[in-house]
């Protein structure tokens, strides 16, 4: 088992990535909106807590580091220095490097040190000359810049009430209050009535609190920064007391009963009833033991601090209720969720199968609305393993922006549809292959610039990615305007590689489609990008791991279009469970345009061509009985069900269409993963496996067999 | 004279193939089933039989009969589905072997191990540790590893690939 520091380490790790996530999110946005005060501050905010959760659980080279750069956009958010192209790509390598350095304290290669230095003095350098940068120590409160709100001054009552165990996750209490004290000037009250007798105490427990009377010039964001890190640990309330808006600065501040009662120390019933009493009132409750001693100096340290002006009462409630909103949860334990709710799916199929074979009506209705209820089950179980695509769409703006400036290209990425959720595994799974549609893109698809300029295209090249709901399929496109591929450089690299000959007819589709054949890159130099002849085929095998599609479309001078579809997830589907003979199989659902009847009369009418006519219109289709040599038992009446595969509807004749089934996915293992045209395995109710057809890869390789046997 | 691999006294599972009588370490086997519908995937070589389903796992089933060249396991009332664990690729995978029975779980010395003769078993002697001599019958201990190695699954893959 880990210790709890370890863990607390871990977690760091893990928060701090996401935050470098952000970091660069925000920067590139900076870059397109530079004056957005809004983007600065979350460039700010996430920097800051790097830098402070790093310094509490030792990561003292990154939060140094980091505190240099931090203080650089202390001075941007204060309106000091402007944000430049120089000084993102300074912070974008800073980034690079925290991540380094984080990845070297996980065991990966050390960062380089030098480096890190060569960034913080170009940084240094941006500068302006007055504010040079003190190097200061870890974790220290950010420099007291003045800011934009230098001239009010305002007051503010915190009261910190840490809980007991707050010393054990490693913040000290009294820095907290001292970086307050670094703010303004400040009254610090403790209270000391939660310390319990000896005997009972901990000693490694926190039983102060505090009443802290602050006047400052800085916003109550500086307040909570100092906080930011206990914000769950603590109770935390900050109120303004006062500031220099407000009207009747004569008169005097509030009574010391209207102080306790706005505290909560003191109820306005018990209040009235000290009142009534008509002597002194902060003797008295200190008499009447109403409220400690303490707590009555406290008050009146804010009677006597603030002496002007009406309240105004703001809290630290928002974050709070905002951080309430989601929880963390361990992936692992999701997935074995997903696994628990398929085999509840696997019993639902066989308790609705029993049901209808007893003809019984009370287990009948039991057992629909055990499916209607799984059904949803499953649908929410699945949902919650949703995430939008949009944070790997991030990712790939900064490999744009770095790989056109390396190429000397001009090229901004487009994004579209960054809500599209998709299941998490599958975007992991998704990432190396857009990097490298990317990157092919970027190489081999948008020209450079006097090029582009030539053909009277603008100079600067654009590369869309878009992601969008299709079904039960997720579509991501990767669009460039570039030159679109070359049909004859990969008509004659496909001759020379032997993948066809000179006389092979082909549909330009299919010539396009050529380029993921393994071993294949039309690439005349091999660059650091691509054209190591490795990637198509390798994203083609990705894609069809994942149970998608991939398909490449080109218009010479006017770019390519490459579609990606991808299935929402990888564990349960819709299908269509059909029998041949004792082999049950199932289809998805979401392919499947109709079923119509084949007759032997209808195969002797087609001269037992295998072409059917539907309504006028000839569909062509597979006999799976002859594919998967099963030769008995066979039905005077078949059934074709005619899906539509890429676009094309094409029939499939099976014995028996049995309905609708939800499929849990499995997979067939090792021994089976070069079976064409079968995708994995799944339980039917009564125990028996039935087999999941992928119709794409079985049109595909009967296709090549007709090829072979027909010219 | 005793099979260098195998030093230590070790339990085996006996079962028959035909007549004859091969045996596994037990530490390689996981359960035994009764035979089962066996489901066939379509393009697969003959002696792949098909999956099964295995507490709602699917679990492929290999007709050891057919792989060692006899003729198919036909379905007795003793035919049953030793489940193995295999190192397939450096990863543990789970599969079934059909047999035609499962005799016992026996104990045998280094000392009454042999090493398999080059000639004469008539099986390809990668797939066996040694002949281990059991209450006067000869008994082939495999090598469950090797049997269903990749270069072995290799050559499978692509004859269920290529018709």
């Amino acid at each position: 088992m880990s210790s709890p520091q370890e863990q607390h380490i871990a977690t760091y790790r893990e928060e701090a990535s996401e935050l470098l996530a952000e970091l660069e999110t925000s920067l590139l946005e900076l870059e397109d909106n530079p004056q957005d005060n809004d983007l600065i501050n979350r460039v700010f905010r996430a920097m800051h807590t790097i830098k402070g959760s790093g310094a509490m659980f030792g990561f003292d080279d990154i939060a140094r580091f980091t505190h240099e750069v931090e203080t650089v956009f202390d001075q941007v958010r204060n309106g000091k220095m402007q944000v430049t192209r120089c000084l993102l790509d300074l912070t974008l390598q800073a980034r690079d490097q925290i991540t380094t350095m984080l990845e070297a304290s996980a065991g990966g290669p050390p960062a380089d040190e030098a480096n890190g230095q060569r960034i913080i003095d170009g940084l240094q350098q941006l500068l302006p000359q007055a504010t040079k940068l003190k190097v200061e120590p870890v974790a220290a409160a950010p420099a007291p810049a003045p800011s934009a709100e230098a001239d009010t001054s305002r007051t503010y009552r915190i009261r910190f009430k840490p809980q007991p165990e707050i010393m054990l996750s490693g913040t000290n209490p009294i820095s907290l209050l001292n970086e307050l004290r670094d703010l303004g000037s400040c009254e610090v009250m403790a209270h000391l009535d939660a310390i319990p007798s000896l005997e009972q105490m901990i000693p490694e427990h926190c039983y102060f609190y505090w009443d802290i009377i602050l006047t400052t010039t800085r916003g109550i964001e500086a307040i909570k920064d100092v906080f930011i890190f206990v914000e769950d640990d603590c109770d935390l309330k900050i109120d303004l007391i006062d500031d220099a808006n407000a009207p009747d600065a004569d008169s005097g501040y509030k009574k010391l009963g209207d102080i306790l009662v706005e505290r909560g120390d003191l109820s306005p019933v018990e209040m009235q009833k000290i009142l009534s009493m008509q002597k002194r009132f902060g003797e008295i409750l200190v008499e009447q033991g109403l409220v400690p001693a303490s707590k009555v100096q406290s008050a009146l340290i804010e009677q006597q601090q603030v002496k002007q002006a009406r309240q105004e009462r703001t809290t630290a409630a928002p974050a709070a209720a905002e951080a309430a909103l989601s929880i963390r949860v361990p992936a692992e334990r999701l997935d074995h969720l997903v696994n628990l709710v398929g085999e509840l799916v696997t019993v639902q199929a066989h308790l609705t199968q029993i049901a209808g074979n007893r003809h019984d009506n009370e287990i009948s209705a039991v057992a629909e609305e055990v499916e209607r209820l799984i059904s949803e089950l499953r649908d929410t179980t699945l949902n919650m393993r949703m995430l939008p695509i949009g944070s790997t769409f991030s990712k790939f703006k900064r490999l744009v922006r770095d790989l056109s400036a390396e190429l000397g290209k001009e090229i901004d990425l487009e994004t579209t549809g960054a809500e599209t959720e998709l299941d998490k595994t599958v975007i992991e799974k998704l990432n190396d292959p857009l990097v490298h549609l990317i990157r092919n893109s970027i190489d081999h698809g948008v020209e450079m610039p006097e090029i582009r300029k030539a053909a009277g295209k603008p100079t600067k090249g654009i590369v869309h990615l878009a992601a969008e709901h299709s079904g039960d399929s997720v579509l991501v496109t990767i669009r460039d305007d570039g030159a679109g591929l070359d049909k004859e450089a990969i008509r004659a690299k496909a001759v020379e590689r032997g993948l066809i000959t000179t006389t092979t007819e082909m549909t330009d589709k299919e010539i396009y489609n050529l380029i993921f054949a393994p071993g294949f890159s039309t690439a005349k130099k091999v660059t650091s990008v691509s054209g190591r002849g490795v990637g198509m085929d390798v994203v083609k095998k990705a894609i069809e791991a994942l149970r998608g599609t991939i398909d490449i479309n080109s218009t010479p001078g006017k770019g390519s279009l490459i579609t990606l579809r991808i299935p929402l997830t990888l564990a349960i589907i819709e299908t269509l469970l059909v029998r041949i003979d004792q082999s049950y199989f199932v289809l998805p659902l979401t392919m499947v345009e109709e079923c119509i009847e084949l007759t032997r009369t209808d195969v002797q009418a087609a001269h037992g061509r295998h072409l059917a006519h539907v309504r006028g219109e000839l569909t062509p289709y597979i006999n799976l009985r002859d594919e998967f040599e099963i030769t008995t038992n066979q039905p005077d009446i078949e059934q074709i069900v005619i899906l539509s595969v890429n676009g094309k509807r094409i029939g499939f004749v099976v014995d028996d269409v049995v309905g609708e089934h939800q499929t849990v996915i499995k997979t067939l293992g090792k021994l089976y993963r070069d079976v064409r045209g079968i995708s994995g395995a799944t339980i039917l109710g009564d125990g028996t496996v039935a087999l999941i057809l992928d119709p794409a890869l079985l049109v595909q390789s009967v296709a090549l067999i007709e090829q072979e046997q027909f010219g | 004279m005793s099979v260098s691999t195998i030093t230590e006294t070790v339990q085996y599972l006996t079962f028959k193939l035909a007549d004859e009588i091969f045996a596994l370490d037990v530490a390689k086997v996981r359960e035994i089933l009764e035979y089962t519908t066996i489901t066939k995937v379509p393009q697969t070589p003959e002696f792949m039989r098909g999956v099964i389903n295995l507490r709602g796992s699917v679990v492929p089933v290999i007709d050891m009969r057919l792989k060692f060249g006899m003729s198919a396991t036909d379905q007795t009332i003793n035919t049953c589905i030793i489940v193995v664990e295999v190192t397939l690729e450096g990863d543990t995978t789970i599969l079934g072997a059909l047999a035609d029975s499962v005799q016992e779980v026996v104990e045998m010395e280094p000392e009454q191990i042999e090493p398999a003769p080059h000639i004469g078993t008539r099986l390809n002697t990668e797939f066996i540790k040694g002949m281990g001599k059991h209450e006067e019958h000869f008994v082939m201990i495999l090598d469950i590893d090797k049997v269903f190695s990749e270069q072995e699954m290799a050559a499978l893959q692509t004859s269920g690939t290529t018709e």
